[in-house]
């Protein structure tokens, strides 16, 4: 108790520490992997080494074993720090905080343009992963390039499909929706039909309507650098809006969040009729909607003008190598290995939709008949959906803050008086508010 | 206290460093003084949430304690069957964490597949959907009361034990009433128990975080990103990257809650003596 | 003999009565007090209730079976052994960690909390006032504030990712400071250290000979308060942690559910419940075991002004 003066000492060492981290906090990254020479890739698999991969796909797994057996020197440790924004919440603590950054992290497609315009990703282009275009399908592609160089390799796809529940669907006599005027219509036949069920769920999710406007060809946010504008008047989100606010206002889509236990329930017991969602989905429902097996089917998203075939994509995610991994070289291998080489196989396997052309085109993956899906060749819709996404999407390189204020603006739409309309100026509103106070030059 | 020192004063003195910077995503670090100051004082949603939890305080607060000091009466009164059973299972949900008590309240809410669902089939009535915007304060003061009534009940019942028997004694000689001898002799004895339990209700309902993220997920038109002070410096910081204007909202809503955590306080002291 | 056949009639003897009376004269029980009360009671109890019954619940019995009662299939061993064995014994590493979390933390918390609360009720010294508010402050600056700054430091010193990230922030309690300050305040008389001190007995031997204890509710109270804070710890870890086999319950329980949401996961709600029925109950057994030390320690002192 007569340490007083020691006291003192050690709060004012603390506080040199602390403001040594706000120094690494505003320094950010260096520059992308500038320095970063290319390397040789048998070296770096040679003298093997320790990467740390945050990701929560659960395939992974299985490769990073595969990889860590084909290489004995390499070591890979596999942590699942948090799916979506909790791992974007840790990466971006570390990059700040200028340590335990990991070799590799996941990052969906929305969230990279964030990641990269802060130089915390490596460009890979430094490893030649430049010359792989064309080995993946133009929507991912496009994700991963769009803030210039390459930042990261697609993992996985959401090119989107309408799944829809089969025998719902036989017992009310309905016709599968090819349009969304169709759509909305079945929707109302349905839930006249049976006030208990719906077509569709939908509270305000920020990746679907967007992926609904990017398929309406709305393009509401150009980026060029630190050029942004944001717009959601364009006729491409007019035509969204116009339907959307029908089903709302109509009641035709359930009140119930996405990934609540009640979505699972609806799903199961057909009383969520369908979904417009990523490829994925596949894999999410024969895992966890298994009591619903043989009920559910996969049809070619609706389209907003008839005889189209035009669609968007909803999720899906890569693997970057964060600017500050001392193993750089060694990282990238894993990730070559894991999205383009190998790894593909296994994850196939494993339930992942791929976002390689090779695969989506490969006979077997496409023929292959689910049981889940009463037999159906599901993958054929779902490829040639990866085949027809609109082009020109960008995403914010605020992404990942806008989406996290949707539900604060947007949202208010499905539950209040507020419309569509007023929720998409109000998110403008916002949004650009957020990239002026955060040094972009924003237009409206 | 080197502890103290690392876990508190350092990080509050950091904070308080942190407030008057300000860092973007393009263009870096500069020193802005007091703007973030000025500018939490004038952003709407900064005071929505504080006006948000300082209703919840003024209603929620109130019926808790209240609960808690009448089961606490009811139990040290004598009055009841089996009281030892009363006073351990009441004071239960206190070991629920909070999360955990989120995550369940959370499958319970649910009016089609939970339990309000489950009692709307079975009795044809029609409660309304606790996760609605109108609803869901009141669907989080539920939860709070539910996880502290216990705690609280135990803090006043065990302050009620201390209360010296001669005066019981006292007042039965005068033929007191129950009535009487709760207002006269007990509710004046627990008087400091009273306040500390005030005190830390209030810090609680301006701290309030954790319900309103779990349930975020749940109903996230409802519980906004700025729905409570300290949920809107969370999302500031971890959704926004702005360290700077979180450090500023969480250091004012520190300062203000101290204030009144001191008022309440002197209060309660004053009419002590 | 006479007491014997005296209590056998029912009627004691006054002497006997005089020691056997309870603390208060004893009051009719009132069926109305009872039944408002249960009200509570049952308010209390419903959603332990439901985390019980739903336990027992196969993940398809969840979505289709009625909450409060049980589903068609009695699930709950399958269930705790899912929960147990799922991901290689994940379940059972997260305890382990909880229970490092709540010895280390809050058991130091605790002996920190005696040191200080002890110091400052039995010791004068010049700016104690400041002291006080500082405590109070400290109780008032919202954890999510610190939460970052906090981070970035423990970055530095290179110790996030490790249990001690979790451990050095929980070992200060203000609540359990200011418990035992105001409980060495009341159970230890000033008169008594006083006379030790003039016997010439040290500081310590004082302490640990006369003080500790007369602080042994105090301190049992203190313990089982940060052992809850501990055990309930959400935030901070989800911080500070990044490796899965470090993360305590609560985390880990999070990281489960949030599991429904991911492309490719497994939506696995049985566990959740179970998990989280799994998590409450040795604080719950705890309380049941502490009851009596607690409930003096609260009583004797902690909560007087």
């Amino acid at each position: 108790m007569t340490a007083r003066p020691r006291r003192a000492l050690r709060a004012a060492a603390l506080l040199g520490v602390a403001s040594l981290a706000l120094t690494a906090c505003a320094g950010g990254g260096d520059t992308a992997g500038s320095s970063q020479d290319p390397v040789d890739s048998e070296t770096a698999l040679e003298e093997g080494g320790e990467i740390t991969v945050w990701a929560w796909d659960p395939t992974l797994e299985s490769v990073a074993a595969d990889f860590e057996a084909e290489h004995p020197n390499v070591t890979v440790n596999l942590e699942n720090v948090g799916t979506g924004n909790d791992q974007y919440t840790a990466l971006q603590n570390a990059v700040a905080a200028g340590n335990g950054v990991p070799d590799v992290a996941q990052i969906e497609f929305y969230a990279l343009p964030q990641f990269a315009l802060a130089q915390s990703l490596t460009d890979l282009t430094t490893f030649g992963a430049d010359e792989l275009e064309g080995t993946f399908t133009p929507g991912p592609w496009q994700s991963v390039t769009a803030s210039g160089g390459v930042s990261a390799l697609p993992t996985d796809s959401g090119p989107m499909a309408l799944f829809y529940n089969q025998r719902v669907f036989d017992e009310h006599g309905l016709e599968v929706p090819t349009t969304w005027a169709e759509y909305e219509e079945v929707a109302r036949a349905l839930h006249d039909a049976d006030p208990d069920a719906y077509l569709t769920n939908d509270v305000g999710d920020a990746g679907f309507t967007t992926s609904l406007i990017w398929q309406a060809g709305g393009r509401p946010y150009q980026v060029d650098g630190t050029d942004v504008t944001i717009d959601f008047s364009d006729p491409g989100t007019r035509t969204f809006v116009d339907t959307w606010q029908t089903m709302i206002d109509d009641d035709l889509v359930a009140p119930i969040g996405s990934w609540s236990d009640e979505w699972y329930q609806g799903l199961s017991d057909g009383s969520i009729a369908s979904l417009v969602i990523g490829a994925w989905m596949r894999g999410n429902l024969e895992s966890s909607v298994p009591d619903a097996a043989g009920d559910w089917a996969v049809a070619p998203m609706p389209q907003w003008e008839d005889g189209q075939s035009v669609t968007a994509e909803n999720g899906g995610s890569s693997l970057a190598v964060p600017a500050a991994s001392e193993n750089a070289a060694l990282a990238y291998e894993f990730v070559e290995y894991a999205t383009v080489g190998e790894g593909i196989a296994t994850r196939v396997e494993e339930g992942a939709f791929p976002a390689t052309v090779a695969e989506l085109e490969d006979p077997e993956f496409r023929g292959e008949e689910f049981e889940y899906f009463g037999g159906q060749a599901v993958n054929e819709v779902l490829a040639d959906s990866a085949a027809q996404v609109a082009e020109g999407w960008q995403y914010l390189p605020f992404q990942v803050y806008a989406n996290s204020i949707f539900n604060d603006t947007v949202g208010q739409a499905y539950v209040s008086d507020t419309t569509l309309d007023e929720g998409l100026a109000a998110w403008q509103e916002s949004s650009v508010a957020y990239g002026d106070e955060q040094g972009f030059t924003v237009t409206e | 206290m080197a502890v103290f020192a690392l876990v508190f004063l350092a990080p509050i003195a950091y904070s308080i460093y942190l407030s008057v910077f300000r860092t973007q995503l393009v263009g870096g670090t500069s020193f802005v003084g007091f703007d973030n100051y000025r500018q939490a004082l004038t952003d709407p949603l900064f005071w929505d949430g504080l006006g948000r939890v300082s209703l919840f305080l003024v209603v929620q607060v109130p019926i808790m304690l209240g609960i808690a000091l009448l089961v606490a009466l009811a139990i040290d009164g004598g009055r009841l069957y089996g009281k030892s059973f009363f006073r351990i299972s009441i004071f239960m949900p206190y070991a629920v964490p909070a999360v955990v008590a989120s995550l369940m309240w959370g499958f319970m809410y649910g009016t089609r597949f939970g339990l309000v669902g489950n009692l709307n089939d079975l009795l044809g009535t029609a409660i309304p959907d606790p996760l609605s915007p109108d609803l869901i304060l009141a669907a989080i003061g539920n939860i709070v009361t539910w996880e502290f009534v216990g705690y609280n009940m135990l803090i006043f019942y065990s302050a009620l034990r201390v209360v010296p028997h001669s005066l019981y004694e006292a007042a039965e000689i005068d033929g007191a009433s129950q009535w009487q001898v709760v207002r006269a002799i007990k509710i004046p004895a627990i008087r400091g128990a009273l306040v500390i339990a005030t005190i830390f209700s209030i810090i609680g309902s301006f701290q309030l975080f954790n319900e309103p993220s779990i349930l975020q997920s749940l109903a996230p038109n409802a519980i906004t990103t700025s729905y409570t002070p300290n949920l809107y410096a969370y999302s500031l910081s971890f959704s926004g990257q702005q360290y700077n204007y979180s450090a500023t909202v969480a250091i004012i809503m520190g300062l203000i809650t101290m204030v009144i955590a001191y008022v309440v306080q002197l209060r309660g002291m004053r009419k002590e003596s | 003999m006479t007491a014997l056949t005296a209590s056998a009639t029912g009627r004691p003897s006054p002497r006997l009565r005089s020691t056997l009376r309870p603390d208060r004269p004893r009051r009719p029980r009132s069926t109305l007090t009872t039944v408002l009360t249960g009200i509570v009671l049952v308010y209390s109890l419903v959603p332990l209730v439901w985390l019980v019954i739903n336990a027992t619940k196969t993940q398809a019995d969840l979505f289709t079976s009625f909450g409060l009662w049980f589903g068609a299939d009695f699930a709950l061993w399958q269930n705790v052994v899912d929960t147990l064995t799922y991901d290689d014994g994940i379940f059972l590493r997260w305890f382990g960690n909880t229970l490092l979390y709540v010895v280390l933390g809050a058991g130091g918390a605790t002996f920190l909390a005696i040191l200080g609360g002890y110091g400052l009720a039995k010791f004068d010294f010049p700016g104690k006032r400041w002291v006080f508010a500082i405590v109070i402050g400290a109780v008032a600056v919202p954890g999510t504030a610190l939460a970052v700054p906090t981070f970035l430091m423990f970055s530095q010193m290179g110790l996030t990712n490790t249990p001690w990230s979790v451990i050095i922030p929980s070992l200060i309690a203000p609540f359990g400071l200011y418990l035992m300050w105001t409980f060495s305040a009341e159970a230890i008389p000033t008169e008594l250290l006083e006379a030790a001190r003039m016997d010439g007995s040290g500081e310590f031997r004082t302490f640990f000979r006369i003080s500790l204890p007369l602080l042994a509710p105090g301190i049992v109270t203190v313990l089982l308060f940060t052992m809850v804070a501990t055990w309930n710890n959400y935030f901070l870890p989800l911080i500070m942690l990044r490796d899965s086999s470090w993360y305590p319950l609560t985390l880990g329980l999070n990281a489960w559910n949030a599991q429904a949401a991911t492309a490719g996961g497994e939506a696995i709600f049985n566990l959740v419940i179970t998990g989280s029925l799994l998590t409450i109950l040795p604080l719950i057994v705890a309380f049941l075991l502490l009851q009596r030390y607690w409930q003096s320690g609260l009583a004797a002192g902690g909560v007087k002004e």
